[in-house]
């Protein structure tokens, strides 16, 4: 198989287990670059930390590793693979859910996955937490942005430039 | 509190708007502008959708505007979001890499960079809070929540397990709370 058809493939069965999403299939994603000899665990955490600087989902760290593998053509083809195909079962799935409407047992199972989702959300930001290297700056920065997120309805943008300001001045050289 | 359905144009914009701005993430900016700003969905509904969209496999923020987008617009609604979403991040992302395989980074920037890896992490919690407010009232909601956040965070179960897990205990609870 070509390189190209070999990472939309590896990507596409990483996005069928991909069930609850990007930072929680993160470890798979890594070991799965690490087995193939794309790239190495460092490398694959500095990318993560790339595509949480730049604008969109972290998702997009797929683009990376398949630019790190083959080029522009290589970062297309990791990213088809990762978002199409599940693109297109979520829509039918959506389909079928809203043709079962009211039906009492969807309403059940709507309302038994919103206290699941939440938590969920709030372990994915503690796995998100810990893949940056944990400091005491770090946690302070995690949990005053969590604070104030929630607390307040001050523009999101504006916490994350601030977050990078601490960060260039408090981040000591390693 | 929901506002009328948006045009075509304005779910393109929409989503265009939560890629760009899609820093650390994209689902807390999702839910800042669907939710709290624009109101094209109630927090309830919007909880739906995304629990529908953490069962499904993919990404769930993709996978949020296909299906948002489809139950605006259908099939060129859900088209319109994906691209909207992704297409301009995507080039970034990409310039981006080549840009930081060619010359190594400032230790400032490095720094700048784990400071807004932080603040990601803080943007989700605050995000997952949010959504799981409605649970709060009730010990047993609140309960599977705490149920879902340790059996992932803390006993690092595969995802697929969590819900397996997850999902049939809060099917029980709600049971005990409607007949209660």
């Amino acid at each position: 198989m070509t390189l190209l058809g070999e990472l939309a493939l590896r990507f596409m069965l990483l996005s069928m287990v991909a069930v609850g999403g990007g930072a929680t299939v993160l470890p798979d994603m890594q070991r799965m670059a690490e087995a193939q000899g794309w790239l190495d665990p460092a490398t694959f955490a500095s990318y993560y930390a790339l595509t949480q600087c730049a604008p969109g989902p972290n998702i997009l760290v797929v683009a990376l590793v398949g630019l790190h593998v083959a080029g522009i053509a290589g970062a297309l083809a990791a990213s088809a693979g990762m978002l199409v195909p599940s693109s297109i079962l979520a829509y039918f799935a959506a389909a079928g859910w809203v043709r079962f409407g009211d039906a009492p047992w969807r309403k059940q199972l709507a309302a038994a996955l919103l206290p699941v989702v939440g938590g969920l959300i709030v372990a994915a930001g503690v796995l998100i937490a810990e893949a940056a290297a944990l400091t005491w700056v770090s946690l302070a920065i995690t949990a005053s942005v969590a604070l104030l997120s929630v607390a307040t309805r001050i523009n999101l943008l504006l916490l994350l430039v601030g977050a990078a300001m601490v960060g260039a001045v408090a981040f000591q050289p390693v | 509190m929901a506002a009328p359905a948006p045009s075509i144009g304005a779910l393109f914009q929409g989503f265009l708007i939560i890629g760009l701005s899609g820093f650390g993430g994209a689902l807390p900016h999702a839910r800042r502008l669907i939710v709290e700003r624009r109101g094209w969905l109630g927090a309830a509904e919007f909880a739906e959708l995304l629990g529908l969209c953490q069962v499904l496999p993919g990404p769930n923020m993709v996978n949020l505007s296909v299906v948002i987008g489809r139950r605006f617009h259908g099939a060129a609604g859900a088209a319109v979001a994906f691209v909207g979403l992704l297409a301009v991040p995507m080039v970034v992302v990409i310039a981006l890499g080549i840009a930081y395989r060619i010359a190594p980074l400032p230790v400032a920037a490095k720094g700048a960079m784990a400071g807004v890896a932080a603040a990601a992490a803080g943007l989700m919690l605050g995000t997952g809070l949010r959504i799981a407010a409605p649970a709060w009232p009730h010990a047993g909601r609140l309960g599977v929540a705490a149920l879902a956040f340790v059996l992932l965070a803390l006993v690092h179960l595969p995802l697929i397990w969590v819900l397996a897990l997850a999902i049939p205990v809060s099917l029980l609870v709600q049971r005990c709370l409607v007949q209660t």
